[in-house]
């Protein structure tokens, strides 16, 4: 990545993005998937009426509408950012989507499952920072 | 016992499904022109590649698979049990693509794994 104070507000800003947006886009679609709720028996006519409630749901439309926004940030970051620098911010996210939960949908999160999450970060930024050239072809 | 039904399609379909589409890209070729025709045209060679059209399926069928979950549990639970996808894409790439995996990635790997245990445990 060139090194420039402007490249690195930039960068920071679409990061900043990644790391909203994906885990918003989890949450609306947690919301759209409570309000219309899970098949008891998943008989073909179930599963087809969930998948038109799916299809009617905003909820469901705006959580696809942030992932792909991610997506786009993520994709567009990566023209001039190295993977290995965007990747392990991306692991945030995962801390991210438990803190929207808990204040957005008022989920319960016991102190084992933020444990758990920290860890995922922790071994998420390892694996991201390695350099994906660093897998070596046998 | 469904969670982990959907969790199990949700990993090995997503990860199975970015490893098709990165064989299609790899089979396109490098993007150099960026350019809105030019990548229309990239879109159009893009999709008459088997593998684009598998990817696409497999991870369609992830992402139903995790609006399935979400249904059943907390989204605080569901999207950091999906970081098993790094160990997934990790042995896919070992077993696949025949790539060698550097120690410290193995680490962070089974770091990973140790939290979405952690995560998983916190089930109510």
């Amino acid at each position: 990545m060139k090194d420039s104070p402007g490249l690195h507000l930039k960068t920071y800003i679409f990061i900043l993005f990644m790391v909203l947006f994906a885990p918003l886009g989890n949450v609306l679609l947690s919301k759209g998937m409570k309000g219309i709720g899970s098949a008891k028996n998943w008989t073909p006519g179930e599963i087809f009426h969930i998948f038109v409630s799916i299809v009617e749901s905003g909820y469901i439309w705006l959580g696809i509408a942030c992932l792909l926004t991610f997506f786009a940030a993520y994709m567009l970051v990566l023209t001039w950012a190295d993977y290995s620098y965007v990747q392990p911010a991306s692991s945030f996210s995962y801390a991210v989507v438990a803190l929207l939960g808990y204040f957005l949908l008022g989920e319960a999160v016991p102190p084992l499952r933020w444990m758990g999450i920290f860890v995922i970060c922790v071994g998420v930024f390892i694996v991201g920072h390695t350099h994906p050239r660093t897998t070596e072809k046998a | 016992m469904l969670e982990l039904v959907f969790l199990f399609v949700i990993v090995v379909a997503g990860t199975g499904g970015e490893l098709c589409v990165s064989r299609a890209m790899k089979a396109i070729g490098e993007v150099q022109d960026f350019r809105p025709a030019a990548l229309v045209r990239f879109v159009f060679r893009a999709m008459r590649v088997g593998w684009m059209w598998i990817g696409i399926s497999m991870m369609t069928l992830a992402f139903f698979s995790l609006l399935a979950m979400l249904s059943i549990e907390n989204v605080s639970f569901v999207v950091p049990v999906t970081a098993l996808s790094y160990a997934a894409g990790t042995v896919g790439a070992m077993l696949f693509l025949h790539e060698r995996i550097s120690k410290q990635r193995w680490l962070g790997v089974f770091i990973v794994c140790v939290g979405v245990t952690l995560v998983w445990l916190s089930r109510r």
